[in-house]
């Protein structure tokens, strides 16, 4: 099996040897017996820690759950500043997180948490933050300050968690640069992991901020007309 | 400067550490080798022990009497006793902070029993409750705006009369030391079954890091030779599979089909009659077929998918190849009453500290806690000692170990060194040792030890260089072993994780802890 990985540039490496393994054990492979400046990041090996986000054949996957083929090529993560062969600086896409407000604010009191609102979010508070929602993202194109997929799924599930004192600030926060960037495509749904959807999230999110008295705002741009 | 709080490592304890240490009113940074949510605390599924309000049939008394009796004599009863009592405390803490705790019909948190505990205790969150907490953790640390500098590699801990003046760095993304000033530092760098190297459900990180620089710094790590064998690993990958597969009624069985234990005896018992049959030259597998497609489907979903994944077996029609390896490290950093080591403003908690809680042999579910726990009484040590400490002195780096690495001479590749060590170490330091085989290893470790300058990396560049990463990874675990050995030699009897069989019995004499320094065993 070859497969080629986008480095400096594109190169190939023959891994017959790995048959059948992941793509995290061949990139192990190389890096230990081939070449050890090939350079990507893992961790726990298991898909639950988001290290190893990657490309294969332009689609997101773990390198840690994908067994490459015959052909495949490898790329690194898109949207993000790379630094080295399949190793990006994600800084900037956490910092997302910060300015959505994606945090629980603290109630005085606990609610109980009922089986059916612990479920509410449950799939929410599965991410892993990989990172590969991010990549697929074709908002980043044209628009590199999108509060972005995974962070407005973080959203959602402290929006939606009962014991979040001020839903409205944050309902506030996702406005700008937030939920009506997002073009509902679904890519991000079509690369998680962890079988989140980001879009369904942000449309959840576009239905409470119309609770909160907010209007789709190319909605109104388009009905208005005079704005342009 | 003066109320300045360094974080190293930013796992479950030293996020928790981070938060407390702000909210006591320091100025707080953390420094990581990855990104915090990548850190292993991502992967604990079993659960986090806690007596809570509504727990029936359990108490704090049966926690502490079932943690002390698991520690097999050699843990602090008050410590555990602080652990356990402030359990319910910590649950209702993470609770609050928006854990996603799985949850009982009438939404309070649901228990599940894990192995050596008398009660249903183990608080979780489906199978993901250290990334759930992990996760939590680090939003509530974005949320007070505490500073985080991601891929930042601990060099050293600088220090001018044993006393903490900073820390020393590799920056990875530029390959440039950096050094970072403060009075008080708590590292919560993780354990260090790593190295075991495949032979370990660990994450690839999980060094020791912490360890190596703390003992370099002066410190003391103490009770290194027990370390946790957990019996249900896959064959090939050694990642986990949950205890919950035995616990709901899985069978071990040899390449003949027999079962030949109790599957729900303790971790250490079943770890060893595996390794027993393992010796006489049988496979191992895990037998969940009669549980049928539709229960497995249900409750063991991700064990399922992780045989598939990495086994190529799927668990409804064929066996589990399983082995028993290195989990979980008893032994850490040493730390009196306050989580303070003995160099001066220097604190840890977390899998790399020794609290004496988990004596020899730790209770599933006692980690995740312990870290919460005394990574709060970590973080509010160092807060104090920080704002007390006036005469602050300025750190500086007396010698560079990149500038060293770079002259060594690359003949020997450390690859191959890293996995032939981590192999001899499940032969010969893993759950059965004897003095011979013992004495061996201790050999081959020095041995390494003495040639590590005709090692080194290939990888010349500055930017992001995992090649030198993953050598200062292979120095400070070579350092670890070396002490590992040195304990498990000196420990001439059976007890918890640590089975001699040329000593297969406990033996009063050594109830006690086997501390070392960086020139062997000092004191007990
Ligand atoms: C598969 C698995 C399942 C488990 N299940 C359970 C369970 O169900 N219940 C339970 O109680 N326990 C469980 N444990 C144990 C528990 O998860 C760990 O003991 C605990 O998470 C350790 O947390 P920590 O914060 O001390 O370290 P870690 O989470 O390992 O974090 C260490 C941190 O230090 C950083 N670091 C390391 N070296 C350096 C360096 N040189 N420079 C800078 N930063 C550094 C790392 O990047 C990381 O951020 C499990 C462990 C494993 C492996
Ligand atoms: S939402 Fe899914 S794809 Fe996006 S970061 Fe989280 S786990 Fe990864
Ligand atoms: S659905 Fe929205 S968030 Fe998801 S990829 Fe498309 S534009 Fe981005
Ligand atoms: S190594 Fe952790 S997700 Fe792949």
């Amino acid at each position: 099996m070859k497969i080629k990985i986008q480095r400096e540039e594109l190169v190939e490496y023959d891994v017959a040897s790995q048959e059948g393994s992941t793509l995290l054990e061949v990139l192990n492979f190389i890096k230990t017996k081939v070449d050890p400046t090939l350079t990507y990041s893992s961790g726990c090996r298991s898909s639950v820690c988001g290290s190893c986000a990657m490309r294969a054949n332009e689609k997101e996957v773990l390198a840690c759950t994908y067994k490459p083929q015959d052909g495949d090529v490898i790329e690194p993560l898109k949207n993000v500043p790379l630094i080295r062969d399949l190793v990006v600086d994600m800084d900037k896409a956490l910092e997302f997180n910060a300015k959505s407000k994606a945090w629980l604010n603290s109630c005085d009191t606990t609610p109980d948490v009922s089986e059916e609102a612990e479920k509410l979010n449950e799939v929410q508070s599965d991410c892993i933050l990989c990172g590969s929602c991010y990549s697929a993202c074709p908002v980043y194109a044209v628009n590199s300050e999108f509060k972005g997929p995974f962070s407005l799924t973080r959203v959602y599930k402290y929006v939606s968690d009962v014991r979040d004192a001020d839903v409205k600030e944050k309902i506030d926060t996702v406005q700008s640069t937030g939920i009506w960037d997002c073009t509902l495509c679904n890519e991000c749904t079509m690369v998680c992991p962890q079988d989140i959807s980001s879009k369904a999230d942000i449309e959840k999110l576009r239905m409470k901020s119309s609770q909160y008295g907010y209007m789709d705002p190319n909605f109104g741009n388009f009905g208005g007309g005079l704005s342009f | 400067m003066k109320n300045k709080v360094l974080v190293v490592g930013a796992g479950g304890a030293g996020l928790v550490a981070a938060i407390n240490a702000h909210d006591n009113g320091s100025d707080v940074t953390i420094l990581t080798k990855d990104y915090p949510t990548r850190s292993q605390t991502s992967m604990a599924q079993g659960g986090i022990n806690a007596v809570l309000k509504h727990s029936e049939n359990d108490s704090v008394e049966e926690h502490i009497a079932n943690t002390l009796k698991s520690a097999a004599g050699i843990a602090n009863e008050d410590e555990v006793t602080k652990m356990c009592s402030e359990a319910p405390n910590a649950l209702e803490w993470l609770d609050n902070i928006g854990v996603q705790f799985s949850r009982t019909s009438d939404g309070k948190i649901a228990h599940r029993r894990l192995g050596g505990a008398t009660g249903d205790r183990a608080c979780y969150a489906q199978d993901y409750t250290g990334l759930k907490i992990l996760h939590t953790l680090y939003d509530q640390v974005l949320k007070r705006g505490i500073e985080i500098k991601n891929d930042m590699f601990l060099l050293d801990i600088l220090t001018t009369e044993n006393k903490v003046s900073g820390v020393s760095v590799l920056n990875k993304r530029n390959g440039e030391i950096e050094i970072y000033e403060a009075p008080a530092v708590i590292l919560a760098t993780g354990g260090y079954a790593r190295i075991y190297d495949k032979h370990s459900t660990n994450a690839v990180g999980t060094s020791g890091d912490g360890l190596a620089a703390a003992i370099r710094a002066g410190a003391r790590v103490s009770d290194m030779e027990f370390v946790q064998f957990h019996p249900t690993a896959l064959k090939n990958s050694s990642i986990l599979i949950s205890e919950s597969a035995r616990g709901a009624g899985g069978y071990l069985l040899n390449s003949k089909g027999e079962r030949f234990v109790d599957e729900l005896l303790p971790r250490d018992k079943v770890a060893l009659a595996i390794h027993e049959e393992i010796a006489k030259g049988e496979d191992i597998f895990l037998d969940i077929r009669h549980l049928g497609e539709e229960f497995i489907d249900h409750e063991l979903p991700q064990e399922r998918k992780l045989a598939k994944l990495y086994e190529n077996v799927d668990p409804v029609n064929d066996l589990i190849p399983i082995k028993p390896v290195a989990h979980y490290t008893m032994g850490g950093i040493e730390v009196s009453k306050d989580s303070q080591t003995i160099v001066s403003g220097l604190f840890a908690c977390g899998e790399c500290a020794n609290h004496r809680v988990h004596g020899a042999n730790r209770l599933g579910g006692n980690s995740l806690l312990e870290l919460v726990v005394f990574g709060k009484e970590a973080g509010i040590s160092a807060s104090k000692f920080a704002q007390n400490t006036d005469d602050i002195k300025a750190a500086s780096l007396d010698s560079n170990i990149l500038d060293e690495i770079s002259e060594y001479t690359n003949e020997i590749d450390f690859y191959e060194l890293r996995e032939s060590m981590g192999n001899m170490f499940y032969k010969n330091v893993g759950i059965s040792r004897d003095k011979e085989a013992l004495q061996e290893s201790l050999n081959t470790v020095k041995e390494y030890l003495s040639k590590l300058p005709l090692m080194g990396v290939q990888d010349k560049s500055k930017i992001y260089n995992t090649n030198l990463i993953e050598f200062l990874e292979f120095k400070n675990m070579l350092e670890l072993s070396r002490l590992v050995l040195k304990g498990a030699l000196d420990r001439e009897e059976s007890r918890g994780a640590h089975f001699r069989s040329d000593y297969p019995v406990i033996d009063e004499a050594y109830s006690k802890h086997t501390i070392v320094d960086i020139n062997g065993v000092v004191a007990s």
